[in-house]
């Protein structure tokens, strides 16, 4: 189990690569993002996004998962409070692999909670060209090592 | 018209609510977000959330799931008053997001817009990028999420 100790700035984790099925794209607008770009490839190559294209929500939540595959899940993590930037460079268009990196940033403890520390990342999505299609820094709280343990 | 002339600045206009079940908090983390607060209520109970709660990510997604079918009935209402709306485009991003509260099973959270700024883009005429507010409460009226979005709008 990794703990905040584990995330000095510069630590680096690789996302595990996804392909985005059109009908993901197509159930995830149908539920939370209903605009025709996201429910039809007509409507999304007549659309500035040029295809069938995740929103960009969808992007968020995907990179969101490999995050997870990639640390969250081998870390002792206790959510986050927030993400101060997302830029959704590029379209996600159906068909798309996915992949990137997510990298410490900074990392301090918490004033407040001692055995708590806040750690700085930026999350990297790419798509199989090489071009960032979403930029996301964003903060996750982290136990730090139980006091006593020399793990 | 201009966005920044169909919303007055400031001025915060609710978009419509969302009643997080169990069950939809844990299809969507099983998929998106699969951490044990957010699958399973037992777990949640031993983390810092104390609950079983929706993925920020779900709660960021009702704001869009509001937002869409407001800004559907918005174009409606100006087309019929003789207004031509608003071109609005995707969106390039957004900033400041905080996660003030955790979304609980059972929670339902009303949405809010408010629109802050608009922006002429340099690089292209007529283009602009409008900066508006995002923010969600729950049903006892404490803030549970609130972001500033970026939408794109075409001349």
């Amino acid at each position: 189990m990794l703990h905040f100790e584990d995330f000095p700035a510069g630590t680096r984790f690789a996302f595990k690569p996804v392909t985005v099925k059109a009908e993901d794209i197509v159930a995830f607008a149908a539920e939370f993002d209903p605009q025709p770009m996201h429910l039809s490839e007509e409507a999304g190559k007549a659309s500035i996004l040029g295809g069938l294209a995740a929103s960009g929500w969808q992007t968020s939540a995907i990179m969101m998962r490999m995050l997870c595959d990639s640390y969250i899940h081998q870390t002792a993590s206790e959510g986050s409070p927030g993400v101060s930037s997302m830029e959704w460079k590029k379209p996600v268009l159906a068909g798309d692999t996915l992949s990137g990196t997510c990298t410490v940033i900074e990392a301090r403890t918490s004033r407040s909670r001692p055995e708590i520390g806040i750690v700085q990342l930026r999350g990297e999505v790419i798509n199989q060209r090489g071009e960032t299609v979403a930029i996301c820094d964003y903060a996750n709280m982290i136990r730090c090592k139980p006091a006593g343990s020399d793990a | 018209m201009r966005l920044s002339e169909v919303h007055p600045e400031g001025t915060k206009v609710m978009i419509g609510s969302v009643a997080f079940t169990a069950d939809d908090i844990i299809r969507f983390a099983e998929k998106f977000d699969p951490q044990p607060f957010h699958l399973d209520a037992e777990a949640a109970r031993q983390s810092l959330f104390g609950g079983l709660c929706a993925s920020g990510w779900h709660t960021c997604a009702g704001w869009m799931k509001c937002f869409v079918p407001y800004w559907l009935g918005e174009m409606k209402r100006l087309a019929a008053e003789g207004i031509e709306p608003p071109k609005l485009g995707p969106s390039p991003g957004f900033r400041d997001m905080r996660w003030l509260r955790p979304v609980f099973a059972g929670d339902v959270i009303t949405y809010f817009v408010t629109f802050v700024a608009a922006k002429d883009l340099e690089s292209r005429p007529g283009w602009r990028i409008n900066t508006i507010l995002c923010e969600g409460e729950n049903q006892n009226g404490e803030a549970v999420i609130r972001f500033e979005s970026k939408v794109i709008e075409f001349p």
